[in-house]
């Protein structure tokens, strides 16, 4: 019964949250609207009455102070998770993240260490345009000592949520707001994934099709519609930006020969160049086909739903650019 | 008289084709006409209004995510604020922006953001190009309560008091960062008492008494004009809507945030009607006249819907226009 539980994205989140504040009471969670679900959804419900104000923080709008408290509380012993409703918000905290956060263990010759979770929300569509869509996993990731991670499942949500939490060092946690209804199985107790580790989704012999977060949602449907086609799709769900599975792509890509890309992010310098480059790099030889990739376009995110409409990837533009890698 | 027939009339037209283009987004934002989140500005007229009444189209405005009347009162065209929440190509930012970034370049509205505070130090620069330029224009910047949080903001007055820049930093206390009420926010509710130890000026305004508010800012501005800025003010107001969109935030709805009775309160000091009591109580404007400059307005911003929705939207293969890197 239990080991068949379903529990909803934004629930798994929550329930991670509970658990590790519940086990450790050096967790704690602050950030702007940990108490109204205008922000953080249903991923917070339950943490203020139960834990208190003292460890669940609804603060004033100041990302750059309290990102920084979370990292000096992090340095000083304690183990923050501070969320970031809109990930957009973060460009304020970039200091404490970047110069501060990843930097600290090594230049301080590993004396101290940083277990903090940055916990940043994409909120794209619903013409919010430029500053309330962005999805900046790759810029994170460029970041030396910086782990990303992006969970598509349930599942991985409360796996990588508690992961992160324990990891001793910094660890950014995305998740999209897409993903908080989606609903699966979710074992009760606490558990968690190694951050680096991607996915099989789908095995397939055709193409290998990456993919990570809503993206691999997406990605598994197109497979599904190659599939009617007779092209058989492998969807790799990479659920770590940083590190990431290079391992699993280029076992994919020397059985398939062929890689496409799918990612939320923008296309230059991003998640996809990444992953075309590792298979440029480590399995060159065995592709058949030059690798395709779909990500945004390199522009900011417009208003008009029109534009919207055009600047997303959707399933349908994944079909069509595997059908050209497959040669259809 | 004190003030100029003319000048009453301009500040009475002004925040009644706020409220009314603001209001009259209520329902397409309902039937999903309107997508696009919209931050209303109802209840806020005075403020807007009352300063922007002391600048021309020379002077520089930054607004944030609730900046339609921030537009309106610099003069921004009406009919492209409304397209543009449309998401029309014929909007003020072609629909690429939407209800957060508006802009009128002829007019000086140089724009809008809704990262909180995001434009406070743009609107020092701003202010810095007319000091490098030894040219007679002031900067202002409007924010919220909410801003106070940001640092970008001490940074910015103490930048703009060690360069005695021209610019006018308004704050609009309207009380509620999102949901937060201010003593969730803050130990001192009063926001001016900031700008002393940077060495500005700063005072608290009643941001619902459109004469208090343009007294204040016209005395700010003249200020910046003789090089004696920058200059703080306070104007206390409420919104009459809630934090996005038309619902008002009221305890006990879905959203509950804000009493009742306090809702109820600052609706019995709206600062159209309050200004309405006065003009008329002291004969300076007659119903008939205020009621001739609502039919216009009403007609002005029936128009502009009607515009936006015959005007096109962006065509999809344009996406990639306006982007050069």
């Amino acid at each position: 019964m239990s080991s068949h539980r379903k529990l909803q994205y934004s629930l798994a989140i929550n329930e991670a949250l509970h658990q590790m504040m519940a086990a450790d009471p050096s967790v704690f969670l602050i950030g702007q609207g940990t108490k109204s679900p205008w922000y953080v959804g249903n991923t917070a419900q339950g943490l203020l009455e139960r834990f208190g104000a003292s460890r669940v923080i609804d603060t004033p709008v100041s990302e750059n102070a309290m990102t920084g408290a979370a990292v000096g509380a992090a340095i000083a012993g304690m183990r923050p998770v501070v969320v970031h409703p809109r990930m957009d918000f973060m460009f304020y905290a970039f200091d404490p993240i970047v110069n501060e956060a990843a930097n600290w263990y090594y230049m301080n010759g590993g004396k101290a260490s940083v277990p903090v979770v940055f916990w940043g929300i994409i909120n794209r569509g619903g013409e919010q345009a430029a500053q309330h869509s962005q999805a900046l996993h790759a810029t994170f990731a460029h970041i030396p000592g910086l782990k990303v991670v992006m969970p598509s499942t349930p599942y991985d949500a409360k796996g990588l949520m508690i992961a992160a939490i324990k990891d001793p060092n910094p660890v950014v946690f995305i998740d999209d707001r897409l993903l908080y209804r989606v609903e699966d199985v979710v074992p009760e107790e606490i558990y968690e994934l190694e951050i680096g580790k991607g996915v099989i989704r789908r095995e397939g012999k055709d193409v290998t099709l990456a993919a990570v977060s809503f993206m691999a949602h997406e990605s598994v449907k197109a497979a599904d519609e190659l599939a009617a086609q007779g092209i058989d799709v492998e969807v790799i769900d990479l659920r770590s930006v940083k590190p990431i599975d290079a391992a699993l792509i280029v076992k994919s890509v020397m059985k398939t020969g062929r890689l496409v890309v799918a990612d939320g992010g923008w296309k230059s310098f991003g998640l996809s160049a990444e992953v075309a480059a590792i298979a440029s790099e480590q399995a060159f030889a065995f592709l058949k086909a030059p690798v395709k990739r779909l990500a945004l376009p390199d522009c900011p995110a417009p208003a008009s739903s029109v534009l919207e409409d055009a600047y997303y990837i959707k399933v349908n533009d994944i079909v069509k650019t595997v059908q050209k890698v497959f040669g259809r | 008289m004190k003030y100029p027939l003319l000048l009453l009339e301009t500040l009475y037209r002004t925040m009644v084709r706020i409220r009314l283009c603001e209001e009259s987004f209520v329902e397409p934002i309902l039937s999903r006409d309107v997508l696009c989140p919209c931050h209303l500005y109802s209840g806020e007229e005075a403020v807007a209004t009352g300063i922007c009444a002391s600048l021309t189209a020379r002077d520089y405005v930054f607004g944030n995510h609730r900046s339609h009347g921030h537009y309106l009162a610099k003069g921004g065209s009406l009919a492209g604020l409304v397209a543009e929440i449309y998401c029309r190509e014929t909007g003020c930012s072609r629909g690429r922006g939407g209800s957060m970034h508006i802009v009128d370049m002829d007019c000086g509205m140089l724009g809008a953001a809704p990262i909180v505070s995001g434009t406070i130090s743009l609107a020092l620069g701003a202010a810095l190009a007319a000091s490098i330029r030894k040219e007679d224009r002031v900067a202002v910047t409007f924010f919220g309560d909410g801003a106070t949080g940001e640092g970008v903001l001490y940074e910015s007055l103490n930048f703009a008091a060690l360069m005695k820049l021209p610019m006018v930093f308004v704050c609009e206390n309207n009380f509620y960062a999102t949901h937060m009420p201010i003593r969730d926010c803050r130990v001192s509710s009063s926001i001016y008492k900031i700008a002393a130890p940077f060495g500005v000026e700063s005072r608290e305004v009643d941001g619902n008494d459109i004469l208090q508010v343009y007294e204040a800012g016209w005395e700010a501005i003249d200020k910046c004009r003789k090089g004696e800025g920058p200059v703080f003010l306070e104007c206390l107001t409420y919104r009459f809507r809630g934090h996005v969109g038309p619902d008002d935030n009221i305890q006990g709805s879905h959203t509950d945030i804000r009493p009742q009775e306090e809702v109820e309160r600052w609706f019995q000091n709206d600062p159209i009607k309050k200004f309405e009591n006065y003009l008329v109580s002291q004969n300076l404007i007659s119903e008939l006249a205020m009621d001739s400059i609502r039919k216009d307005v009403e007609k002005e911003v029936a128009d502009a819907h009607r515009f936006a929705k015959s005007s096109p939207s962006p065509d999809s293969k344009e996406v990639m226009n306006y982007v050069f890197a």
